[in-house]
C-alpha cells in the first residue's frame, strides 16, 4: 500500500509527504450490499476524499453458463444463454446463432435476418435505457431513474408483439428468429419508435445539458485513446475515447452493411462522454430499425427446418457482434456430437471492467459512481 | 382494489365495526380521559361571576358545547396552547406533513409516474400515516459497538433543535411562541446546533459510512452557515432590529426581496445545502455513501430524524418568508371585524340566567391574525415548491463543487449585499430620516 502511486493531482495531496500513509487509508467495501455497487464488490480505499486503490471484486452471480451449455444440445442452450444479461437478450443470442449456424451450414431467410436486426436495435435501446436510468440514480438525479425506465415499456411492448416475451426473449434460433411478427406490426413499430425518439431528444434538456452533471463527469475518468487500446475496451468506452470501432461496420453481420447508420465518436474519454456514447447509439438504433423496416421482405419464411438435435461438424468457430456494451463474442468448439464441446462466451462487461482500477485509482470518492457506471458494465454479465 | 374477499360474511363485518368502536372507547377512556385532565392543569379557569370554573363545570360543559367556548378562549391564550398547536409543533407537524405528500406528488407527476395511490383511497392522501405506522414498528437496531447514549440521543436532540427552530417563527402578529427581541441571533444559534448532531450521528454510530457522511455534513453546514448568516446581515442594517416579528412589521408596504434580491438568492442556495436537499444531498449521496448519516438509524429513530428535518424545512421556509417575502402582510381577504362579538354575546351559560357579557372575541377568530396566517401559509408553500422542485431537475453535485461554491461565490455575493444594504442606508433612501 505504501508504494502506491497517486497518478492525478500529485502536487495538492499532503498524502505523498508523511511517512506512514497507512495510517490515513480508510478501506471501504462498495458492495455486494451498497446502493451503488450492482452485483458485485469493490474494494476502495480512501486518502481523505480521494481514492488510492482499487480493486474490484466480481463473481457474486457467477451461474457457470459456459459448462451448463456443454450439457445441452444447440436447440435447448438457447433459453439459458440469454440469462446472463436478460435486458440484451438478443445481442447475447445473436453471436450464438452465427456461430451455430456456420457449424450446421445453415441459410437463413432473408425477412429473418432483417426481423433479427429490429429485434437486436430494439433490444439495445431497451438495454441503453435501462443502463441510462441507473446511471441517472447513480448520480442522484431521480428523473432520470424514472424518463427511460418509462420511455423503454414502449419498446418492451413492442418487443413482445414480436417475440411474446417482454425480457427474457429467446427470439433467436439457429436458421432464422422462433416466428413471424403480428400482421400490423411494421405500423406500430414505426410510430412507437419515432415517439421514441422525440422523447430521446428531451433526455439532453433534463441530463445532458445540465450543469451540474456536466461539472461532475466533465474530466473525470479520463481514457486516453492509447490506455483504452491497450486495456482491452470495448463498445461505447471505446468509442468514447476517440477510437471509431464498432462490429457492425469493421465486420458486418446479416444485413447490416445494406443499412445506413452512422457509429457516434467522441474524442474526450471522459465519463461525460462515456455516458453520451450510448444516447447517441440510440438515435442510430431508431435509424437502423426505419431502415430495416422499410427494405424488410414483406413475405416470406422466418426459419429453416430443423432435425432434431442437429450435430455439428468436427470443428470451431468464432462470431462476435455489437451488444449493447461493445463486442460480444462466442467461441463454440464441436466435436461431431449434438453437444457443443466447449462454448465460450467474450463479454464486453469484463473487458471494460479492467479498466475500472485504471480510472478510479486518484480520484475523488464522489466521483465513483459516475466513473463506474460509465464504464457500460453488467455485473452480472461479466459473471456468466 | 375493491374485490370483495371470498369469505366475506356480513356478520365479520359488524363484528370488526362493534370491534373497532369498542377499542376506540376503552383508548378514550383510557388516554383520552386523562390527557384531558393533565391539560386542565394548565389552564387558568375564568372566574365567573366570582366563582371559578371547576372541572366538574367543564365535564358539564362538554354535554353542551357551547357552554366551553369561555373555556376555549381561555386555553387559547395560554402558553401550552402555543407551543403545542398553533404556532408552535402541531402546526409546523401539519404542515410538513402536508410537504411529504405534495414532494411525493409532485415528484411523482414530474417523472411521469402516479406516486402514493393506494393508500387512503384519494390519491394516497393516507400514505404518510402508514409510513409512520410502518416505522413505528420496526424493530430498532443499534449497532454493538455504538457509543450508545449518544446514538440514542442523536435523533431527539435532532427534533428538538428543528422544534426550537420553528418556536422562534412568527406565524401572525402576536402568535409566535418564543418572542425575544435577539430572535435573529437566537435563529442563528439554533442553526449552528445541527452540524454539531450529525457529526454526533456519524461518530457515535461506530461505522465507516456515516462517519464520512457525518464529516461531510459538518463540512457543508460550517460552510454554507456563513453565507448565510451573512445574506441576513443587511436586513438587520435596514431595518436596524433583530427581532423577527418587528422584520415582518417593518415590511408592511414592500417586502426586503424588492431591494436585497441578492441575498434572497444567497439565502435560498444556503437554505438548500443547509436541508441537505438536492442539488445539495451529499451527506446523504446514496450511491456513495449509503445513506450518509442516516446509515445506522433504523425504525422510529430514522422516522425522527425525517420529522426534524421536514419541521426544519418549514421553519426554513418559515424564515424566508419572514426575512424577505413580507411575513404576514397582505391585502386583507378576511373581514378585519372581530366575529367573536357576535357569535358569543349573550350565551346563556348557566340554566339560572347567568348570562355572560365580557367575553371579548375569541382569538381565533380575529380578522388580522385569520389574515396573516393565510398569507403566511400561502408564501410559505411558495417557497417550498421552489425548495422541492430543484429534486426533479438536478443531480447531485460533488464536495469540492460544493465548497468552492459556498466559499467562493456565495460569500461574495453576500457582501455585495450587505454593500447594497449600507449604500441603501447611507444615501439616506431607506432607514432613519430616509425616503422610503
Amino acid at each position: 500500500m505504501s508504494n502506491q502511486v497517486y497518478p492525478k493531482d500529485k502536487e495538492i495531496l499532503p498524502g505523498l509527504q508523511i511517512e506512514k500513509v497507512d495510517d490515513r487509508i480508510m478501506t471501504l467495501n462498495v458492495g455486494p450490499q451498497h446502493p451503488g455497487s450492482g452485483h458485485m464488490r469493490i474494494i476502495i480505499k480512501v486518502d481523505g476524499d480521494y481514492i488510492v486503490h482499487t480493486d474490484p471484486d466480481p463473481g457474486y452471480v457467477h451461474r457457470g453458463e459456459e459448462k451448463m451449455a456443454e450439457y445441452r444440445n444447440y436447440i435447448t442452450n438457447i433459453p439459458h444463454l440469454e440469462r446472463p444479461v436478460i435486458h440484451d437478450s438478443c445481442n447475447i443470442l445473436y453471436p450464438y446463432c452465427l456461430g451455430v449456424e456456420e457449424l450446421l451450414g445453415l441459410e437463413v431467410p432473408e425477412r429473418a435476418k432483417y426481423l433479427r436486426v429490429i429485434a437486436a436495435e430494439l433490444n439495445r435501446c431497451v438495454y441503453i435505457e435501462y443502463w441510462l436510468a441507473i446511471y441517472g440514480i447513480f448520480l442522484g438525479h431521480s428523473t432520470m431513474f424514472m424518463w427511460p425506465v418509462g420511455d423503454r415499456e414502449l419498446l418492451i411492448d413492442l418487443l413482445d408483439k414480436m417475440t411474446g416475451a417482454r425480457v427474457t426473449h429467446a427470439y433467436f434460433v439457429p436458421g432464422g428468429v422462433r416466428n413471424d411478427v403480428p400482421p400490423n406490426f411494421e405500423d406500430v413499430c414505426l410510430r412507437q419508435v419515432n415517439y421514441f425518439e422525440k422523447r430521446l431528444k428531451e433526455y439532453a434538456d433534463v441530463f445532458y445539458d445540465n450543469p451540474i452533471l456536466i461539472s461532475r463527469t466533465k474530466d473525470t475518468g479520463v481514457l486516453s485513446r492509447e490506455d483504452a487500446i491497450k486495456l482491452g475496451t470495448t463498445g461505447s468506452v471505446l468509442r468514447a475515447s476517440g477510437v471509431d470501432f464498432d462490429i457492425r461496420k469493421k465486420e458486418p453481420y446479416d444485413v447490416y452493411e445494406e443499412l445506413d447508420f452512422q457509429t457516434s465518436v467522441l474524442k474526450e474519454g471522459d465519463s461525460y462522454a462515456r455516458s453520451k456514447i450510448p444516447w447517441l447509439d440510440m438515435f442510430e438504433s431508431c435509424k437502423i430499425i426505419r431502415n430495416a423496416l422499410k427494405k424488410m421482405p414483406k413475405s416470406g419464411s422466418v426459419r429453416v427446418k430443423l432435425k432434431p438435435k442437429p450435430k455439428g461438424e468436427d470443428t470451431e468457430v468464432y462470431r462476435r457482434v455489437e451488444s449493447g456494451r461493445g463486442a460480444l463474442g462466442m467461441h463454440i468448439v464441436s466435436r461431431g456430437t449434438p453437444q457443443p464441446y466447449r462454448l465460450k462466451i467474450s463479454v464486453p462487461s469484463f473487458r471494460n471492467l479492467i479498466a475500472m482500477p485504471h480510472l478510479l485509482t486518484g480520484e475523488k470518492l464522489g466521483n465513483m459512481p459516475a466513473v463506474y457506471w460509465s464504464l457500460n458494465y453488467w455485473p452480472v454479465e461479466a459473471d456468466r | 382494489m375493491s374485490v370483495i374477499a371470498p369469505k366475506f360474511r356480513l356478520g365479520y363485518l359488524v363484528k370488526g365495526i362493534t370491534d373497532n368502536i369498542f377499542w376506540i372507547i376503552v383508548l378514550l377512556t383510557l388516554i383520552g380521559i386523562p390527557v384531558v385532565q393533565i391539560v386542565l392543569i394548565y389552564i387558568d379557569f375564568p372566574v365567573i361571576d366570582g366563582e371559578i370554573w371547576n372541572p366538574f363545570r367543564v365535564f358539564d360543559a362538554m354535554t353542551h358545547p357551547e357552554r366551553a367556548l369561555p373555556l376555549v378562549k381561555n386555553f387559547m391564550q395560554t402558553d401550552l396552547f402555543k407551543v403545542v398547536a398553533f404556532p408552535g409543533f402541531g402546526f409546523a407537524a401539519l404542515i410538513a406533513a402536508a410537504v411529504i405528500f405534495v414532494e411525493r406528488k409532485m415528484l411523482a407527476k414530474l417523472q411521469l409516474r402516479v406516486g402514493p395511490f393506494y393508500c387512503g383511497k384519494v390519491e394516497g392522501i393516507l400514505q404518510l400515516m402508514g409510513d409512520g405506522l410502518k416505522l413505528i414498528s420496526k424493530e430498532i437496531i443499534i449497532p454493538a459497538k455504538a457509543d450508545k447514549p449518544l446514538f440514542w440521543a442523536v435523533p431527539v436532540l435532532f427534533a428538538a433543535t428543528a422544534g426550537a427552530f420553528v418556536a422562534l417563527i412568527p406565524v401572525a402578529p402576536g402568535w409566535v411562541v418564543a418572542d425575544i427581541d435577539l430572535g435573529l441571533l437566537a435563529v442563528f444559534a439554533v442553526i449552528g446546533f445541527f452540524p454539531i448532531i450529525t457529526i454526533l450521528a456519524g461518530w457515535s454510530s461506530n461505522s465507516k459510512f456515516p462517519f464520512i457522511g457525518g464529516i461531510r455534513a459538518l463540512y457543508q453546514m460550517v460552510s454554507f452557515e456563513i453565507p448565510l448568516i451573512l445574506s441576513l446581515l443587511g436586513i438587520v442594517m435596514l431595518t436596524g432590529t433583530l427581532n423577527l416579528s418587528e422584520i415582518v412589521e417593518s415590511q408592511s408596504f414592500f417586502p426586503w426581496i424588492v431591494f436585497m434580491p441578492i441575498g434572497a438568492v444567497v439565502f435560498f442556495i444556503c437554505i438548500l445545502a443547509e436541508l441537505e436537499r438536492i442539488p445539495f444531498d451529499l451527506p446523504e449521496a446514496e450511491s456513495e455513501i449509503v445513506a450518509g448519516w442516516l446509515t445506522e438509524l433504523s425504525g422510529m429513530m430514522y422516522g425522527l430524524v425525517q420529522l426534524g428535518s421536514y419541521l426544519k424545512l418549514y421553519a426554513f421556509a418559515a424564515l424566508f418568508v419572514v426575512m424577505f417575502l413580507g411575513g404576514w402582510n397582505g391585502p386583507s381577504i378576511f373581514p378585519m371585524e372581530p366575529m367573536a362579538e357576535v357569535i358569543t354575546d349573550g350565551i346563556v351559560i348557566m340554566p339560572d340566567a347567568l348570562v355572560v357579557k365580557d367575553i371579548p372575541g375569541l382569538p381565533l377568530f380575529a380578522g388580522e391574525m385569520i389574515n396573516g396566517t393565510i398569507w403566511f401559509i400561502l408564501k410559505t408553500a411558495a417557497v417550498i415548491f421552489f425548495i422541492l422542485l430543484p429534486r426533479g431537475v438536478f443531480p447531485r453535485i460533488r464536495i469540492d463543487l460544493l465548497l468552492k461554491i459556498g466559499w467562493y461565490k456565495l460569500i461574495v455575493l453576500a457582501f455585495v449585499n450587505i454593500f447594497i444594504a449600507l449604500a441603501l442606508v447611507y444615501g439616506g433612501i431607506i432607514g432613519p430620516g430616509g425616503i422610503i
